[in-house]
C-alpha cells in the first residue's frame, strides 16, 4: 500500500504542491485595492511596520501605474519587502493597524506589495544604485535578512561590504527556512541580487570559523557584522532519537526550498513535536509531501503555542490534527531500526514559570503509545555558539548581548543582529524585524566610522 | 404610492424619465426596449439631413477607479435616412400610446428647412419636437447645433420657424458652450418655444494617450472636440437649470438633462426646477435596466415625505438659489468631530492644515490614543474637512447660534450708505 501511494506521487505532483499557494493578485485586483486606500495622513500602517515603509505612498503608486516607483518605496525602506510581502504576520502589523478595520475591512497591503515587488521582479528592475566608495571596508556574516538589509544600506553609503555565507546559495532564512509555498526561494534570491547591485560581494560556501577565521575579518575589516541567525533543532532528549524516521523541520524544510522533495513521507503518519511557526511549516510540508495523517503534539495548549494565528489557520485547513498537552517521552523502532511508535504522556498547566508561561507538568501514570511512521522535531533551535565564541564576543546562552541602540557586541569592532540576538525575552523574530535591526545597524556602524573619521583629523 | 407622471408643456408621461436623444435613441428597436423596460419617454436621435459617421466616437473619464464619471462623443445626428426613422417611431408609438415620443430635429437655421421637416415628422404622429440647438461638435461646423444655439437671434428665430409649424409642443434644447444661458433661455422663449431643456453637452478633449500621443478619442489619429455629458457635469446643468429657473422673466418649463444616474438626482433636478429629466449617459453605461431603480427609488422618496404628487417638488428649492450678494454674512458654521465614529485617518486635519485654515488639531488622549479636535473659534465652515472624510457622520457641520440678527452684502452695503448720507 505504502509503496502503491508513493508510485501513485509523481514527482511533478509533489512539485506542483510545493508551488506559491496564494495567487498574486491580478492588475485589476490590485487597482481595485489601492483606489481603496484612504492614504491616510501620518498612517497608522506606516508606525506599525517595524521597517516603516510608506505604506500609503507605495498603495498610491500602484494606484496611478508608477510601479517601479511603488516597488522602490518598498524596497527603500525593506530591503527584503518581497519576502515579507509573503511572510508577514500583516494581521498584527500594518494590516491590524489599518484605519479602515473601523469602518469596513483593512486594505490588504501585504497583497499589495506582494503586487508592486512581483512587478520589479518580472520587469527585472535595479532598484539601488551602490555609493560612491569611501574606502572603508565591512565584513558581514550570514547573508539572511538582517545581513542582507545591512549590506544593502552600507553598500549604497559607500562602503565595500563583503558578506561570508556557510551555504551554497545566499538569503538565509527567506532562502532556506519558509516553506516554499509561501515564499519561493526565487524571491529572495532576487533581494540577494538586489543588494549585489549596490557592490556587495556575497561570499558564499564560506563557513567562519573554518574557511575564514574570525581574528583575520576583525583584523582586516573596519567593522564586522554578525548575522547568523539561528542553528538546528535540537535534540528532543528522548530515548530512540538515532532510529530511521526522526527528522529536524528546519532541514526538511531547506530540502523543499531546494526541490528535493522525499518520498519517505507519502501515505505515512507523522508526528510534529512543537508548536511554533517551524513546527506548522514541518507539518503542511508533511501534508505536502502525500503523508496519510499529520499531527502536531505540543505540551502545552492553543493559548500558549507560539505560531502565529494566520498560520495555525492554514494548517487546519491542510488537515493537520492538533494534540494539545501532549509530550513525546520515548521513541520505538522495529527491528530494522524503523521508527514505529512513540511513547506520549499526558500533561497539565501548573503555575506561571520564569518566560511569563503556564509551566507543563506530566500526569503520573498518563503514557500512552502511538502509531507513527516519522517524527518531525520543531521544538526551537539552537544557536551558532562556536562562531560567537570564536569572535569571543559575550552571549547568554547563544543570544549575543548588544547595545540595544548601536548592535554593538562586547568587541567594539563587531555589531551583532537579526535572530543571533533574539532570545531570552529579548527582540522580535520576525523577517521584518531583522530588517530594520539589520538598517539600523548599517547606520550605527556608519555613525562609528564616520565619528572615528572626525576623531582623526 | 405617490404619483410621479408629469404633464411637461403639454407632453404626457407616466414617468418624468425620458431617454435624451442620443445613441439610445437611435432606433426603434431600441426605443421600444427602453419604454419595455419601464421609461417614460424618448426624445429620439436628431433628425435632419442624414450624416456619415466617423469611427471611434466615444472617450470617458475614469476617476480612481470609477469608470465613466464622464463622457464625451463626437458623433453626429442620426446617419439613418428620415423615412427609415420616422417608420419606426410610428410603430413605437403605436405600440406604446402612453409613453412620449419627442422628435429631435437639426436644420439649418431656414424657415422652410424647419417648417419641411416639422410637418414631415408632425404627420406620423409625435408627442412634442425638441429642437437640437445645442451638438457642439460637426454639426455646428455647419452651420447648425451649437452654432444657432450660440447666437440668442438665430434661437429666437429657429424657435419661430419650428412654432409656425408645429401643431405639438416644441422644446428648444440650449447648448451650455455660452456666457449666460439665461439670454438664450429668453430668446427662446421670444421665438414662442413652449419649453426650454438644458444642457446639451460640453465641449471637451477627452484626453491625450500618454504613448502613443494621440487624442482620446481619435480617427485614424487625429481627434476633434466633442460633447462632454455623463455624472462630472451635474453640477454645471443643475446650475444652469437654477439659474434659469430663478429668473423672474423666464416662465416656460425647464427639462433638466446633464449627468443625472439615480434618483436621488431627479429629486434634485425637480427641486431646482426642472419638470422633468433626461438622461443618457447612465443608460449607456449599464442599460436601460436602471429605470427599475429610477422609478422606484423616486416613488419612495415622495412616499417617505408624505408628498402625493411629484409636481409638487417642482422648483421647491429656486428660492433657496440666489446671488451672493444676498448670503447671510453674519451666519457661523463650525465642523464638529465625533471621535466615536471618527477612524483616525486624519484626512480633515492635513486638508486643513495644509489648504485650510489650520484649526484641526492632532491630539492623544490619556489612554494614549489619537484623537481629532476643531479649534471652533478659527474654523471658517469650509466643509472641506467633511467633504475629505471617508466615514459617514464622522464629521457634522454645525450651524451655530445666531448672535446676531442675519446682514447679508447688499444689507451692509446700503448700511454703509445710509451711514454715510
Amino acid at each position: 500500500m505504502e509503496n502503491l501511494l508513493q508510485n501513485l506521487m509523481s514527482t511533478e505532483d509533489l512539485a506542483d504542491n510545493f508551488k506559491e499557494s496564494k495567487p498574486s493578485y491580478n492588475a485589476q485586483e490590485a487597482l481595485d485595492e489601492a483606489n481603496r486606500c484612504l492614504y491616510c495622513y501620518d498612517a497608522p500602517c506606516i508606525t506599525a511596520c517595524p521597517t516603516g515603509i510608506n505604506i500609503p505612498s507605495f498603495i498610491k503608486k500602484i494606484a496611478s501605474g508608477n510601479l517601479k516607483g511603488s516597488a522602490k518605496t518598498i524596497m527603500e525602506a525593506n530591503p527584503v519587502g518581497a519576502s515579507c510581502a509573503r511572510v508577514c504576520p500583516t494581521e498584527e502589523l500594518c494590516e491590524g493597524a489599518c484605519v479602515l478595520n473601523d469602518s469596513t475591512k483593512p486594505i490588504m497591503i501585504g497583497d499589495l506589495q506582494r503586487f508592486a515587488t512581483d512587478w520589479a521582479i518580472k520587469n527585472e528592475q535595479v532598484l539601488f544604485k551602490k555609493g560612491e566608495k569611501n574606502g572603508k571596508n565591512i565584513a558581514i556574516v550570514g547573508s539572511g535578512p538582517a545581513g542582507l538589509s545591512a549590506a544593502r544600506e552600507l553598500g549604497r553609503m559607500g562602503y565595500e561590504v563583503t558578506v561570508f555565507e556557510g551555504k551554497k546559495e545566499a538569503g538565509g532564512l527567506d532562502t532556506h527556512g519558509i516553506v516554499p509555498f509561501r515564499l519561493p526561494k526565487d524571491i529572495s534570491l532576487w533581494e540577494v541580487e538586489q543588494v549585489e547591485n549596490v557592490g556587495v560581494e556575497i561570499r558564499t560556501n564560506v563557513e567562519v570559523g573554518k574557511d575564514i577565521f574570525t581574528d583575520d575579518l576583525v583584523l582586516n575589516y573596519d567593522a564586522v557584522m554578525l548575522a547568523v541567525g539561528m542553528s538546528k533543532v535540537p535534540k528532543l532528549g528522548i530515548e530512540g532519537e538515532d532510529l530511521a524516521g526522526i527528522c529536524d523541520a528546519i532541514e526538511l524544510v531547506e530540502e523543499t526550498k531546494n526541490k528535493n522533495y522525499s518520498a519517505e513521507f507519502a501515505g505515512k503518519r507523522v508526528a510534529v513535536i512543537g508548536a511554533g511557526n517551524t513546527a506548522i511549516d514541518g507539518a503542511t510540508t508533511s501534508v505536502r509531501l502525500g503523508a496519510d495523517n499529520v499531527q502536531i503534539l505540543y505540551r502545552r495548549t492553543e493559548a500558549e503555542m507560539t505560531a502565529y494565528e494566520f498560520e495555525y489557520e492554514f494548517a487546519k485547513q491542510e488537515g493537520v490534527e492538533f494534540r494539545w498537552l501532549t509530550a513525546p517521552k520515548r521513541l520505538i523502532g522495529d527491528n530494522k531500526g524503523y521508527l514505529k511508535q512513540m511513547e506520549c504522556v499526558q500533561m497539565e498547566l501548573q503555575e506561571t514559570g520564569s518566560d511569563g508561561r503556564r509551566r507543563p507538568v506530566e500526569i503520573q501514570g498518563s503514557e500512552f503509545l502511538i502509531d507513527v511512521d516519522i517524527v518531525v522535531k520543531a521544538i526551537g533551535q539552537t544557536r551558532h555558539t562556536h562562531i560567537i565564541d570564536a569572535f569571543g564576543l559575550e552571549h547568554n546562552g547563544g543570544v549575543v548581548k548588544v547595545d540595544p541602540e548601536t548592535y554593538l557586541t562586547s568587541n567594539p569592532k563587531v555589531y551583532a543582529a537579526g535572530d543571533a540576538i533574539f532570545g531570552k525575552g529579548i527582540g522580535e523574530a520576525m523577517v521584518v524585524s531583522a530588517a530594520q535591526q539589520g538598517k539600523e545597524t548599517a547606520y550605527a556602524i556608519h555613525q562609528q566610522l564616520v565619528e572615528s573619521r572626525t576623531e582623526c583629523v | 404610492m405617490a404619483d410621479i407622471s408629469i404633464n411637461f408643456a403639454g407632453i404626457k408621461s407616466p414617468n418624468p424619465y425620458w431617454l435624451a436623444s442620443a445613441p439610445p435613441t437611435n432606433t426603434g428597436y431600441q426605443v421600444q426596449r427602453a419604454f419595455e423596460a419601464g421609461w417614460g419617454g424618448a426624445v429620439w436621435k436628431t433628425l435632419g439631413e442624414p450624416v456619415l459617421n466617423v469611427t471611434s466616437r466615444f472617450g470617458a473619464h475614469s476617476f480612481n477607479g470609477q469608470r465613466v464619471a464622464g463622457f464625451n462623443n463626437i458623433e453626429l445626428i442620426s446617419d439613418r435616412s428620415i423615412e427609415e426613422n420616422l417608420k419606426e417611431i410610428y410603430e413605437t408609438k403605436k405600440r406604446f400610446p402612453d409613453r412620449a415620443i419627442i422628435a429631435s430635429l437639426m436644420v439649418e437655421p431656414k424657415r422652410e428647412k424647419w417648417h419641411e421637416i416639422v410637418k414631415r415628422v408632425q404627420d406620423v404622429g409625435v408627442d412634442g419636437f425638441e429642437l437640437n440647438l445645442g451638438c457642439p461638435h460637426g454639426m455646428s461646423e455647419r452651420g447648425m447645433g451649437a452654432a444657432v444655439g450660440q447666437h440668442p437671434d438665430l434661437v429666437e428665430k429657429t424657435t419661430l420657424y419650428a412654432k409656425e409649424a408645429a401643431e405639438v409642443p416644441v422644446i428648444t434644447k440650449l447648448t451650455p458652450n455660452i456666457t449666460d444661458i439665461t439670454t438664450t433661455a429668453r430668446a427662446a422663449e421670444r421665438g414662442g418655444a413652449d419649453a426650454i431643456s438644458m444642457i446639451n453637452t460640453i465641449n471637451s478633449l477627452m484626453g491625450v494617450d500618454i504613448d502613443t500621443w494621440n487624442t482620446i478619442p481619435n480617427v485614424n489619429g487625429m481627434g476633434a472636440h466633442g460633447g462632454y455629458c455623463g455624472p462630472a457635469v451635474k453640477p454645471i446643468a443643475l446650475n444652469m437649470i437654477g439659474e434659469c429657473a430663478r429668473q423672474q422673466d423666464i416662465n416656460i418649463p425647464i427639462s433638466g438633462i446633464g449627468g443625472i444616474s439615480t434618483w436621488q438626482d431627479t429629486v434634485e433636478f425637480m427641486l431646482m426646477g426642472s419638470g422633468g429629466v433626461q438622461i443618457c449617459t447612465a443608460a449607456m453605461h449599464h442599460g436601460f435596466s436602471i429605470i427599475d431603480d429610477l422609478v422606484e427609488g423616486l416613488e419612495n422618496y415622495l412616499d417617505d415625505k408624505g408628498i402625493a404628487s411629484i409636481s409638487e417638488i417642482i422648483g421647491a428649492s429656486v428660492a433657496k438659489y440666489t446671488d451672493w450678494s444676498h448670503l447671510d454674512l453674519n451666519h457661523k458654521k463650525v465642523a464638529r468631530i465625533n471621535n466615536d465614529i471618527c477612524i483616525n485617518c486624519n484626512k480633515c486635519h492635513i486638508a486643513c492644515e495644509d489648504t485650510a485654515h489650520q484649526c484641526i488639531d492632532m491630539l492623544t488622549d490619556k489612554k494614549g490614543d489619537g484623537y481629532l479636535e476643531v479649534r471652533e473659534d478659527e474654523c471658517v465652515g469650509c466643509n472641506l474637512c467633511s467633504i475629505v472624510c471617508p466615514v459617514d457622520g464622522a464629521i457634522d457641520m454645525v450651524d451655530l447660534t445666531p448672535t446676531e440678527p442675519p446682514m447679508s452684502w447688499n444689507n451692509r452695503q446700503s448700511a454703509l450708505q445710509m451711514l454715510n448720507n
